[in-house]
């Protein structure tokens, strides 16, 4: 889970050969985990029928599946997890802890919140939700970082107050799930563990926006960010203004952790292990935007694909992501161990 | 000792303060001389009901549930050396929690006192995951106990919501279940139950000595004549049978076995002797506590004291987190 010091240089190098190489592939796989996507369900649609819908001249109960149903749900899940990846890439670089990820330090239960919030005492559809889920991690955030000040930032007591404050907001779910309606309840819940079925165009419209707007201003701040991480003396010494390269980031992440949410519901685990697994791959020192951005979608997308297709029933993906991401954890746990006694 | 002696008294007197609380106060507003016929027996008919059919059997398990979940956390504490360990952070909860959605959805148990048994496997295999993830030679890093409780809770978590989304009757159960409230348990549960609080309870305090010669490293406590392996087993003998069977009567509590010992330990030192019945004392005291709090603070509704301790355990534990760097025990 260390990252490793990697030689100066590199954090200098425009594009790194293995990081290119690397985005590269997971492109290339999350195009295929697409193509499955639109093309597999109760109703098959051969691949060519699909390029023609996406362009326009197939029939129309084909184009009715991939155009209506299939593919604001993919692109859905490519935005909010790329989005996610992107937000875990910054948050785990600045808090130089690869443990800093939203749903680790409570932004992801504290938008949760803010959206169950929305769904049981308003009673409000998609834009209601979101922006009780943008409230709810925003003031999340501010909570945290105020509880963990300036110096805490790095090391665990992150960690440590994230799961402290998630603890309290998912009493405070759990208790609104008491006064719901059982019909409210249920849609709160099904909302809660993170949900991609039944997403329209306004959805992907909605985080076309907040992902072309945010990501940006993040791939702005990246070598900043990277030579942030060779610690704050050697950053100021470089001439890299501390204060902004932290803050700006970290709201923008912050803005995109809030977006996913309220499109996607909190989808545990793809902030988490998409940066985390691209670093590994790329081993490339710095926040590795854009390869946790590509690892993010393609995780979000194939576990949506397993959520729809994987058992006889369909669930909701952040069911997925949660086993599979808490096996992860586990698994990673023990592994660390066993190589620090070795 | 003159010092611990005194906090005896003190807890005791707390403790018969919140009893006679939790059994005068409540979300319907009785008069005290009114309590007081009605314990006697005689009195308004309703108030008879109130006080002896709800509010007497709810006190009564708010003292066995805290006692137990008290000296798990410092049974807890005590093994990992780990001041953050607590039957919560350990996934205990959610692994029982996923007991009971499992016994609900796919054998249709209804009763509480069928739950236990789910529960009881769930809350072992959660803390076994989480002990075995979390565990090195010098014990658990506390940072490491809490993330491997978090990724097992993550996992839990889903695996519960999956079942209660399949399963609408399901969920309606769980959803007052899963925030834990000592509010409307049959008494036919507890009984059910006694006999594993009174057997945990009596193997926690015989373990105690053990305890504390594995408070001084394996190789002297192996020298004093303490069996290690056999002490830990026991330990998480004892621990699984006092949470699961608050758990399963309750509903998942957290942050009772944290917050307890870490106050007692302030004033009794590490002597396990004196820190295992202090936190059984102590416990209630603040399960009670928080209950009769759950009762005020949303009348004329009832706040679940799950969810109480919770929001007053979470802030406690970010305090415990800020007030030091966190060391081993």
């Amino acid at each position: 889970m260390t990252t490793s010091p990697a030689p100066v240089r590199s954090a200098f190098r425009v594009v790194p050969l293995r990081s290119f190489w690397v985005t590269l592939g997971m492109a290339v796989m999350l195009l295929v985990a697409a193509g499955f996507t639109l093309t597999t369900g109760d109703f098959a649609v051969p691949i060519g029928d699909v390029v023609t819908a996406i362009v326009g001249q197939a029939p129309p109960a084909a184009e009715f599946v991939v155009n209506t149903l299939r593919l604001p749900r993919l692109l859905v899940a490519i935005l909010a997890g790329a989005g996610l990846g992107t937000a875990g890439a910054v948050m785990q670089s600045l808090s130089r802890n690869p443990l800093g990820s939203p749903d680790m330090i409570g932004f992801s239960m504290g938008a949760a919140t803010g959206g169950v919030t929305a769904i049981l005492l308003t009673a409000s559809g998609t834009v209601g939700t979101s922006i009780g889920a943008a409230a709810g991690g925003f003031a999340t955030a501010l909570v945290i970082l105020l509880l963990v000040g300036r110096h805490g930032l790095n090391g665990y007591r992150l960690v440590l107050v994230g799961v402290g404050i998630s603890t309290v907001l998912m009493a405070v779910n759990g208790y609104m799930l008491t006064r719901a309606v059982l019909n409210d309840a249920q849609r709160a819940v099904a909302w809660q563990v993170g949900n991609l079925s039944g997403r329209n165009w306004e959805h992907v419209t909605l985080m076309v926006i907040a992902v072309a707007v945010l990501v940006p201003v993040i791939l702005a701040f990246n070598r900043r960010m990277s030579m942030l991480e060779l610690g704050d003396d050697t950053a100021t010494a470089l001439g890299v203004g501390v204060f902004a390269t932290r803050l700006v980031p970290l709201l923008a992440s912050i803005g995109l952790v809030a977006a996913a949410i309220s499109m996607a519901g909190p989808i545990p685990f793809v902030a988490l292990a998409g940066p985390h697994l691209a670093r590994r791959l790329t081993r490339h020192p710095g926040p590795n935007v854009l390869p946790a951005a590509v690892m993010g979608a393609l995780l979000t997308v194939a576990s949506d694909f397993a959520a729809q297709h994987a058992l006889p029933v369909q669930l909701p993906v952040g069911i997925v992501t949660s086993v599979i991401g808490g096996v992860y954890l586990v698994a990673l746990l023990i592994v660390q161990r066993r190589s620090r006694r070795a | 000792m003159r010092k611990r002696l005194a906090g005896l008294l003190l807890v005791v007197v707390l403790l018969l303060v919140t009893v006679a609380l939790s059994i005068a106060v409540g979300s319907r507003f009785i008069p005290l001389g009114d309590v007081l016929d009605a314990l006697g027996g005689s009195g308004n008919p309703d108030d008879v009901l109130t006080v002896r059919e709800m509010r007497i059997p709810r006190t009564v398990l708010g003292i066995v549930a805290g006692a137990a979940l008290g000296l798990s956390g410092a049974l807890m504490q005590s093994l990992t050396r780990n001041p953050l360990a607590d039957p919560g952070i350990f996934g205990i909860n959610l692994g029982a929690a996923a007991g009971v959605v499992l016994a609900i959805t796919i054998f249709g148990v209804t009763a509480p006192s069928g739950y236990v048994w789910f529960a009881f496997l769930g809350s072992v295999l959660a803390m076994l995951v989480v002990y075995g993830a979390s565990a090195g030679r010098a014990g658990t890093n506390p940072a490491r106990l809490a993330l491997a409780g978090i990724a097992v809770q993550f996992a839990l978590a889903g695996v519960v919501q999956a079942l209660q989304l399949a399963d609408r009757g399901a969920l309606d159960q769980m959803r007052f279940w899963v925030v834990g409230s000592l509010a409307n348990r049959e008494t036919a549960t507890l009984w059910s139950l006694a006999p594993f609080f009174i057997g945990g309870i009596l193997l926690s305090l015989v373990l105690a000595r053990s305890l504390n010669a594995l408070a001084l490293g394996d190789d002297t406590a192996r020298a004093l004549g303490a069996g290690v392996a056999t002490t830990r087993i026991l330990v998480l003998i004892a621990v699984t049978v006092l949470c699961g069977a608050a758990t399963a009567a309750c509903g998942p509590l957290a942050f009772v076995g944290l917050m307890v010992p870490h106050v007692v330990r302030s004033f009794t030192g590490p002597d396990q002797r004196w820190v295992l019945p202090f936190s059984m004392l102590l416990a209630p005291v603040v399960l009670l506590g928080a209950d009769v709090l759950g009762r005020v603070l949303a009348r004329p509704a009832e706040l679940q004291v799950g969810i109480v301790m919770d929001v007053i355990g979470g802030i406690v534990f970010i305090a415990i987190v800020r007030a030091r760097r966190v060391v081993h025990l």
